[in-house]
Formats: structure tokens, sequence, C-alpha cells
């Protein structure tokens, strides 16, 4: 598998390491309203995801988190600065490009699971293929499957499903095709703590046996802490940048940030 | 993407049916239209061709005048075709299908009265049943007439009139009724009923005796030998023919017939698909208003379709994929259903009067074709705004709590609706009153009335909120909590309440013009009558407009202290086409006032007193000379005495015939004896003293002024009543598309109903909740659509107000329309309250 940037994952990289990044971003802005009412959501954030491994962006609610997770993934634009995403100039594409990236490049596990309710499980999984016009790898399928252990609920329609399990279709969808990056939107923020921890599990072993690269923004410092690198927002500014946390290094960190 | 639209279709089919629905109609009535004209056709047309089947040629007298009696063949002229060589056989017959009393067979009930629709046709027919080819009839009771005092009766008139083979029956032609035996009941052809036409069949003598024809034919019919071909057969017989005999081939006879008739059936087409066409507007109005709601409460969905790399074609193509889904399943319903439709548009026309004949329906291809066509392309249309505003949504809504759609501009909006209002205003001001030609002006007008409710239309959700607020004021003050909350609910999203109640505004506002113009129509009409005639009695036959025999004013004349007036009237033919003339009494003047500009009303002998448009038409002025020839074959040389002014309102219910002339020379010239469309009856005599001395007569009436007034302007009332049902169909259509939103509207608001129940809202008051709102769409509605609908008549009013055309409100008309919205407006209502009813509130609240 030539997944970009394979071979770097050297927890001691620097933060703006343009060798291994699959998306950067430089100096991003975005601004929403005007005059004295202006909301500045982000204030100029450098940015590097490396490839092969799991970036968490956490934050209080309003720190710009899910802006910048969406500018990143080519959902919002920005008002200054750029973004890079498997080498592409993101601020350059136009709408149709923009989904050309989407089916390319990119992958979405969302809140509320976002199954279509219509589509059984196996359907809502290939969807994204079959959007895209591109036939499906058996094998990769069939390993997929393996994974996110749906073989038995693949006939299965969205509301014959319980919630985490939705959430492994979603997460089956989103890897389906071998996106180079897949964005998780507060993948456990609708489930209890059991399914989130299984949630959390398939999302790491995604990245260790298939390399895969996974942005997640999440509130919840025990998903953050089973990513390789977390980063802190605060007022649409990354305040701090941990490697390799634990739990107990993630609530340090947050609290330090609440008291400051 | 076209497995997830179809799924999510089929995951959503109630609504999708619901939805469906609002184009069904309008595509039950355009097939409905061609079953029900393309059987009228085939029932003529074979009609037609049974009675030429086995008819090589058809000898006639001339016609003079169509419509009026052909003149009759002497007797000897059989005998002399008969010998004819190439002839094998022929018959001849007496075929009584005029209007008059000498071309008339009338069946007489028990109780004096003639059966069968006043309106319809009165067929008598005198064969020669021993020569059965030349009979079109089939006996399916009894047996045909043998000698005199016999009649067979068609199967359709027997089975309506429960008549039985063996009874006693009246029969009445241009002599007293006479009593005759029914011996049997036939079909013509495979025909049951010709249009509701009642059909005596009599030995030729007796039809001869009837009609006063003494030994002569109407028609000769003719079989040719073997090897001879129906032109050959012309050919020689022509040799032969007498001065004022005819011959054609059958299949010439048969053709020209049925000529006759495509254009009257063409014209009911039209005149039906037109409302077919209101319909599928209608229905074009309710499918984009429900699809652009559905697109709304679909925002999360189509937004993660585009996340998951879906473009925005491909969103697009969604949408119109579900559109074309919709169209294809209600154009298929809506073709079985208009094929069904057609009989009981047929029965709509019975129940106002007008029979058609009727066959087995007939469903071309065209008419599958058109219909499909018609409902997809209306469909696909409503769905392409819907399916653009999907395209708007940004993926980004996928992860977004709340979303809404982006919203068009509201300046832009502003803009196209003022622009669309300025448009209609000045097509139906041009249109108006431009004084263009009729077709470019009814073009304008329509065209202009499109562009005004689709101004109106696009306006309305302004208006929305403040006439909510008036209209829901009952709600409020009577519907409590319930009734506080449906006038919020209603005005919540103004723009879908307003493409709501747009859709019962078409059909309302052109209830409204119908009515308006209908109420202006009949004072007119009646201010006219009671201008023109003083006389204070009136004798016509039972409908009005059948002549009666001149005997009639013979005897109304013998009743002491009675001065009879009887107005002569017949067909003759100038400039080469057939003309209506009276014979006026002398002195008619007394009773009826005729406008001819100052000159002298009663014409004199040789005098014609000629119509202005069509002495305009043919160059005729004071003074000119002109000839008309009658049926009976005379020529009667006029000169122009006067002309006669009508008003407009005569244009379309005359009362006088174009040409008026002296009835000594009326009755000279025309075929005796003669009839007349009126008596008016002036003196003493009351119209009792009237009526006493016409019992002897069948379907004669006398009514005093003031009735036959009414009487006649009751006529308008038969086409108003087709109007009203047929614009009703616009309104069911109006009427789902209100159920489609409240269904909407409820599922969207699962959750709140539930806090509601929870906070302690009885099933009840949910219900009154969900009614008011649909009470208070349905008479925003209202609001929008009466007084459009006022505002468009009085323009037409305007527009013909030279015609003479008035304008009034027709203030009962408008209370029962408002009374029918609010109706429209509970009966909507019914499901969608029983569902939010229903609703349990613990799965309401954990509704996402």
């Amino acid at each position: 598998m030539a997944w970009p940037g394979a071979g770097c994952d050297d927890a001691g990289m620097s933060i703006t390491d343009t060798e291994a990044a699959v998306v950067a971003a430089r100096d991003l802005r975005r601004v929403y309203g005007e005059g004295p009412t202006a909301v500045h959501a982000l204030r100029g954030v450098d940015l590097d995801v490396q490839a092969r491994r799991m970036t968490a962006v956490m934050g209080p609610s309003g720190s710009g988190k899910s802006t910048l997770m969406h500018v990143l993934a080519g959902l919002d634009r920005a008002d200054g600065g750029s973004v890079t995403l498997g080498g592409v100039d993101v601020g350059g594409l136009d709408d149709a490009g923009l989904t050309g990236l989407r089916r390319e490049h990119i992958g979405f596990v969302f809140q509320f699971f976002n199954l279509l309710p219509m589509l059984t499980a196996r359907e809502n999984i290939l969807l994204p293929l079959q959007i895209a016009g591109r036939e499906p790898d058996p094998g990769w399928f069939d390993e997929l499957i393996d994974r996110v252990g749906l073989a038995d609920r693949l006939g299965h329609r969205p509301s014959e499903l319980s919630g985490g399990q939705q959430q492994r279709v979603a997460v089956a969808r989103a890897l389906a095709g071998r996106p180079t990056v897949l964005f998780a939107d507060e993948p456990t923020g609708n489930l209890d703590s059991t399914t989130s921890a299984e949630i959390l599990d398939l999302l790491r072993s995604a990245v260790d046996s298939f390399g895969q690269t996974i942005v997640m923004v999440t509130h919840d410092p025990q998903a953050a802490a089973i990513a390789d690198r977390v980063l802190f927002l605060a007022d649409g500014e990354i305040v701090s940048d941990l490697q390799e946390p634990d739990a107990g290094t993630v609530i340090r960190t947050m609290d330090e940030l609440r008291a400051a | 993407m076209t497995r997830v639209a179809l799924k999510g279709l089929w995951l959503r089919r109630g609504r999708a049916v619901l939805t469906a629905l609002a184009v069904v109609l309008g595509v039950a009535m355009v097939c409905g239209t061609y079953v029900l004209t393309d059987t009228i056709s085939k029932a003529f047309d074979s009609i037609f061709t049974t009675g030429a089947a086995k008819t090589s040629a058809v000898v006639t007298g001339r016609s003079v005048v169509p419509g009026a009696a052909d003149r009759p063949l002497p007797a000897s002229l059989l005998q002399r075709v008969r010998g004819v060589d190439g002839v094998s056989a022929a018959a001849g017959s007496i075929q009584a299908s005029g209007d008059g009393p000498n071309t008339q067979i009338r069946l007489v009930g028990a109780d004096g009265k003639t059966l069968g629709n006043p309106n319809a046709p009165k067929l008598g027919f005198g064969l020669d049943f021993r020569q059965a080819r030349f009979n079109p009839f089939t006996v399916s009771r009894g047996r045909f007439p043998r000698g005199d005092g016999e009649v067979v009766v068609d199967k359709g008139t027997a089975d309506k009139e429960k008549l039985r083979v063996g009874q006693s029956l009246g029969i009445a032609a241009s002599g007293p009724t006479r009593r005759f035996t029914l011996v049997g009941v036939a079909r013509y052809g495979k025909v049951d009923s010709l249009g509701g036409a009642t059909i005596g069949l009599f030995t030729v003598g007796t039809a001869q005796g009837l009609l006063g024809r003494g030994d002569r034919f109407d028609q000769i019919d003719v079989a040719a030998a073997p090897g001879v071909t129906p032109k050959a057969l012309v050919t020689r017989l022509d040799a032969v023919m007498p001065k004022g005999a005819f011959v054609r081939t059958g299949k010439q006879q048969a053709a020209e017939n049925s000529a006759d008739v495509k254009d009257a059936t063409q014209f009911i087409q039209w005149f039906l698909l037109a409302f077919g066409f209101i319909a599928l507007a209608v229905g074009a109005f309710v499918i984009y208003n429900t699809l652009s709601i559905t697109v709304a409460q679909r925002i999360r969905e189509l937004a993660t379709l585009r996340a998951l790399g879906a473009s925005r074609r491909q969103v697009r193509r969604s949408v119109l994929l579900e559109g074309l889904a919709i169209g294809v399943l209600a154009s298929a319903i809506g073709l079985v259903a208009g094929y069904f439709l057609a009989k009981g548009l047929s029965s709509v026309f019975v129940a106002l009067g007008i029979d058609l004949p009727k066959t087995s329906e007939v469903l071309k291809t065209r008419t599958v074709v058109v219909s499909l066509l018609l409902g997809i392309v209306v469909t696909l249309i409503a769905s392409i705004v819907p399916a653009r505003r999907a395209t708007r949504i940004a993926p980004v809504a996928a992860m977004q709590e709340g979303a809404t759609l982006p919203r068009g501009s509201r300046s832009r909006a502003a803009a196209v609706s003022v622009t669309a209002l300025v448009v209609a205003l000045a097509l139906l001001g041009v249109g108006a009153f431009a004084g263009l030609a009729v077709g470019t002006s009814l073009a304008l007008l329509g065209i202009g009335v499109i562009a005004l409710f689709v101004a109106v239309g696009l306006l309305a959700d302004r208006l929305v909120r403040p006439i909510a607020a008036f209209v829901g004021r009952p709600a409020r003050r009577l519907g409590g909590a319930a009734g506080r909350l449906a006038g919020d609910n209603a005005t919540r999203n103004p723009a879908r309440t307003a493409r709501t109640a747009a859709a019962l505004m078409i059909g309302l506002a052109l209830i409204t013009v119908v009515a308006t113009l209908g109420q202006g129509l009949r004072s007119s009409d009646r201010q006219s009558l009671s201008d023109a005639v003083s006389a204070r009695t009136v004798v016509t036959s039972e409908n009005g407009f059948d002549p009666v025999p001149a005997a009639v004013g013979r005897a109304v004349a013998a009743v002491p202290g009675a001065r009879a007036y009887p107005i002569r009237h017949d067909q003759g033919r100038a400039f080469g086409k057939a003309v209506t003339v009276d014979g006026l009494p002398p002195r008619a003047g007394d009773v009826l006032k005729v406008d001819t500009g100052g000159r002298p009303a009663q014409p004199g002998p040789g005098q014609a007193i000629v119509e202005r448009g069509y002495a305009d038409k043919h160059d005729l002025e004071i003074g000119s000379a002109f000839t008309i020839t009658t049926s009976a074959g005379k020529a009667l040389p006029l000169r122009v005495s006067a002309l006669q002014e009508r008003n407009p309102i005569q244009k379309i219910d005359p009362l006088l015939a174009r040409v008026l002339i002296d009835q000594r020379g009326f009755d000279r010239a025309f075929p005796s004896p003669p009839s007349d469309q009126y008596v008016l009856v002036d003196g003493s005599a009351s119209r009792a003293d009237v009526s006493g001395a016409l019992r002897r007569f069948t379907d004669v009436k006398a009514y005093t002024r003031a009735a036959w007034i009414d009487e006649r302007v009751a006529g308008f009332n038969t086409l108003l009543n087709l109007f009203y049902v047929l614009l009703a169909l616009s309104i069911v259509v109006s009427l789902f598309g209100m159920v489609n939103t409240l269904v909407l509207s409820v599922f969207e608001r699962t959750r709140e109903i539930g806090m509601l129940r929870a906070v302690g809202m009885s099933r009840r008051q949910v219900r009154r909740m969900v009614r008011h709102e649909s009470i208070i769409t349905a008479l925003i509605g209202a609001a929008l659509g009466l007084p459009l609908g006022l505002a468009l008549a009085g323009l037409l009013s305007a527009a013909l107000a030279d015609e003479g055309l008035s304008f009034s409100v027709p203030v009962g008309a408008l209370i029962v329309f408002a009374v029918v919205a609010v109706i429209a407006g509970v009966l909507a209502a019914i499901v969608p309250a029983r569902r939010a009813a229903k609703l349990d509130v613990l799965r309401a609240l954990q509704y996402e």
C-alpha cells in the first residue's frame, strides 16, 4: 500500500514537518459576520497532519475546533491562509473540485452517524464508492467487514441497529474508499462509554493496521487519549500540542487551559 | 444515487402517494376527456356507418336549409329507382330528425309529458321493415311494428322510462297526441341510446300520416346489384333524378354527417381539457410546495450525500428523479382513473341535462401518450426549483443541527414577484382594453391570469402574517391555547403557508370569476327580457326553444279576453347560408319592443328588419334588396326597412331571429303548417285562462311574464353549474396540497407536539390545533382568491362594458365559497390531526 507519508512515524517530529504532512494549513483565518459583532473562529492556525497517525483536536465550545476541521476538509472556506490536502491546494478548488477531493481523499465519521435510513448497512458502506462510480475491492470490503464485526448485520437497515452498530457502519463507510484522511467529528459524542470504547478501538486499529490517517475532533479526554497527538484550541488558536498523551495528561492540560 | 433516490421514495411511500394524488386528478381529467370525446365520436361514427353499412346510395330531397325538413320525394320516384339497371333493392323511408313539429315525433307518457330529456332530439322513423338490409335497428325485445297504432322505442329510452312491451304510449307530431301500442324495443346498431334522443319506429305509412307527408318519402335507400360499384350506381341514378332530388353514396352521407359531429366533439374536448390543464397547474403548485418541504426536511440527508462525495449534479438529479418517479406513478394512476372518470363526466353531463351517446369506452394510444407525458412533464417542471434549492445545501450541514436551507435573496424574490405582477397587469390591461382580435385578447388574458396567480403566489408569503392575524381571530378566540398555537404555526413558515394557500386561491379565484360573470349575465338578461317583452302571458314549448305548432296560437286567440301575438319562426337560406326568420304578427309592437333606432318596428309586406351584425356582414343597408329561399323551395324577395339593434346579452340569448318579416308574407313563403317560437298573450285573460286552452297540446306551456323571464334566465344556470363542477376538481387538488403540508408539518413538529402533550395538552386539543391551522390556511386562500376573482371579473366586465355586461358582486356565492374553504380546511385536517393526536408522548420526545 502506498500511503502518503508512509514510514514517518517518529514522535519527535516538528509541528511543521512538511515532508510527511498529509494535510497542511498555514496561517488559517476564518471570520463569521462583520463589524463589531464579527466572530474570529480561527486566528492564524498553522498545522501539519502527519500521515498514518491519529491527530485529535480538543477545545471548549466556541474554540474553533469544528471550524478548523471544516476548513481542513474543504467543507468551509478560509478567509485567509491556505490548506493543502494530499498535495492539492484546497482553497483553489471550485465546487466540482471539492467534490472530487471528497471522493478521492476524504472520509467522514459524524456524531449522529448520518446513515441513510432507506439503505441497508451494506449499501450504506458502499455508498461513497457508488457515488464516485468506483468498483468496490471485494477483498478490502471483506476485511473491513471482518474488522468492524458486522458480517451478520449487513442486510439490516439503520433503524434495526443499535447506536454503536450504526457508528461501526459509519466507520466502515468512511474507510471503504481508503481515503487519504478520515475526519471524525465527535465520533463518540452520541454513544455510551462502552460503545464509545469499541468505536475508539476501531479507529485506533484503522491507524495501526491499515495505516489510516485520522483527524478527530472531540470533547472527550478518553477519546483524545488514544490519539498519537492532541492539539488544544482556544479562541481560534492552537494553544497546546501534546504527543503520545494519556488520559491523565489530556485532563491535566484541559484544566491548565481552563485556569489560564 | 438512483437507488438512494428510489429507495428513499419507497421509505416515504405514503407521502409520495399523497404527493402524487395532486397530479393524478389533472391527468385523470385529461385522460377522461379524451376517452369521453373519443367514445362520443366512435358512437356517432358507428351510428352513421350503421346507417350506411348496406346502403350503396341514398336519395334525398335537396336540402335548402340545413336542419329544416328536406323536401319529400314523390312515391313514383321509388318505382323509377327500382327500375334503374344495377339496382337490386330500394326502400323509401320517413326520417324525422329536426326540431319543428313537422320534423320530430315525440313520445308522450301517461302524464301527458314528453318522455326523455327536453333538450335531446326527438327522432322518429318510418321504415320498410320487410327490407332488413336498410334497417339499421335491431330488435332486443318484442318485434318491429306491422301496422298502424304500433310503435317501437329505442332501448335507452325504454330502460330509462321503464317502458314495457305491450303498454300504451302517446305519440305526437304535427297533429294531436294519439295512443299507440309499444310492440318492441330496439337498438341502433350496437348503440343503446343516441345521446339521450328518444326514437320512435313506425311503419312507413304510419309515419307518413303522423307527419302529414301523404304518400311521399324523406329518403330512398338503394342497394346495388352484385358487381355494380356505389359510384357507378350514383351515376346511373343521377340520370333519372327529378329536380330537387339528390343522390349520394352511403359512405359520402356517413362522412358528411360525421364531419358535423366532429366539430361539436372537438369543442367539448377543448372545453374539458382546459379544466384538466387548470387542475394540472394547481397540481404542479402542490407538488412544488411538497417537494420544497421535503427537501427542507432532508437537509441533513442531502448534505451527508454531498459530504460523501456526491456532486451538485447528482443531488439535483436525485431530487428530479424523485419528481419523475412521482410523475410516472401519478400519471399511471391518473390514466386508469381517467378511464373511469369518463363515465363520471358523462353522468355529470346527463345530470346537467346534456345527454351524449354512449358505447364502450375508447382508449386511444394518443390518450395514453398525452396523459402520461403531461403528468410526467408537469411534475418534472414542478421539481426543478426544489432540485435547484437542494444543490445549494452545503455539505457542512451534515454536521450541523437545525440547519436550514440557504435562503434565496429576498430582494430578488421581491423583484421577481413585482415584475410578474407588472407583466400580469400589463397583459390583462392590453388584453382587456386594447381592442385586439378576440383570439389574441383571450390569449393575452389567459397568460395574464397565469402571471397574476404566480405573482400573487410569490407575494403571498408577505401577506400571510397580516391575513392570518385577521382570519385567525376566531381560532384565537374560540380555540383557546390550541387556537393560539394554530395561528402561530400557520405563520411560522410564511412561504410554506403561502404556497399551500395559493393552490386553493387559484380554484377559488376562478370560481369567483365564473360566479360574478354569471351573476352579471343573469341580471343583464333579466333586464333585457323585461325591457323587450311586455305581454302578460308567454306561451312556449316545454324546453323553451322548440317551436310550437301554429294551432297553439289559434287556440289561445279563441280564449275570451286574450289577444294572441304568435311569433312565427323558421329557417331560410340567404347568401348561401341558413338564416333564422321570424314572422311578426300585426301590432306586435304592443307586446314586443324591437330596437330599430327609431324606424318603424313593424315590417310591412316585402320588408325585412335585419339584425345589424348580419346586415354588416352581407353589406345590407336600409333600402337594400335581398332574397331568402325557404325550405318550401320558394324565393322571397325582401327590402331592408330597418336594422334591428341587438344588445350584447341578446347576442348570447337572442329573443328574435336575424330577419323579421310580416306574418302574412311568412305564411305564404314558408312550409305549412307553420310554427311559432313564442305566442305572446295580452289582454284581460289570465295565465290560467290561457293554460286551460292548451290542455290538448303536449309540451306547450303558458308562463306569466315574470315566470317566463325566470325560466329563461335560469338557462344560464346549467352552464354555471358545469363550470362549478369542473372547477371543483382544482379545489380538490389543492385540498390534497393542504393535507400534504399538514402531514409534513406534523411530522416536522413531532418533538414539539410531544412536548405540548407532556406539559398537559390533550389529544383533543392537539387535533383542534391542527384543524385550526388548516382552517386558517384555507381562509388565507379564500382571502386571496375571492378578491382576486372579483378583480378579474371586474376587469372582464369593464372590458365588456360596451357589450352591456354589468358587474355585480354575488354576495351569496362569495359567502358560500368562504364556507366551502372552511369545510375544505376541516376535511384536509382530518388525517393529519388524527396522526398528531396519536403520537406517543415518550417516543415523540425522543424523536430526533
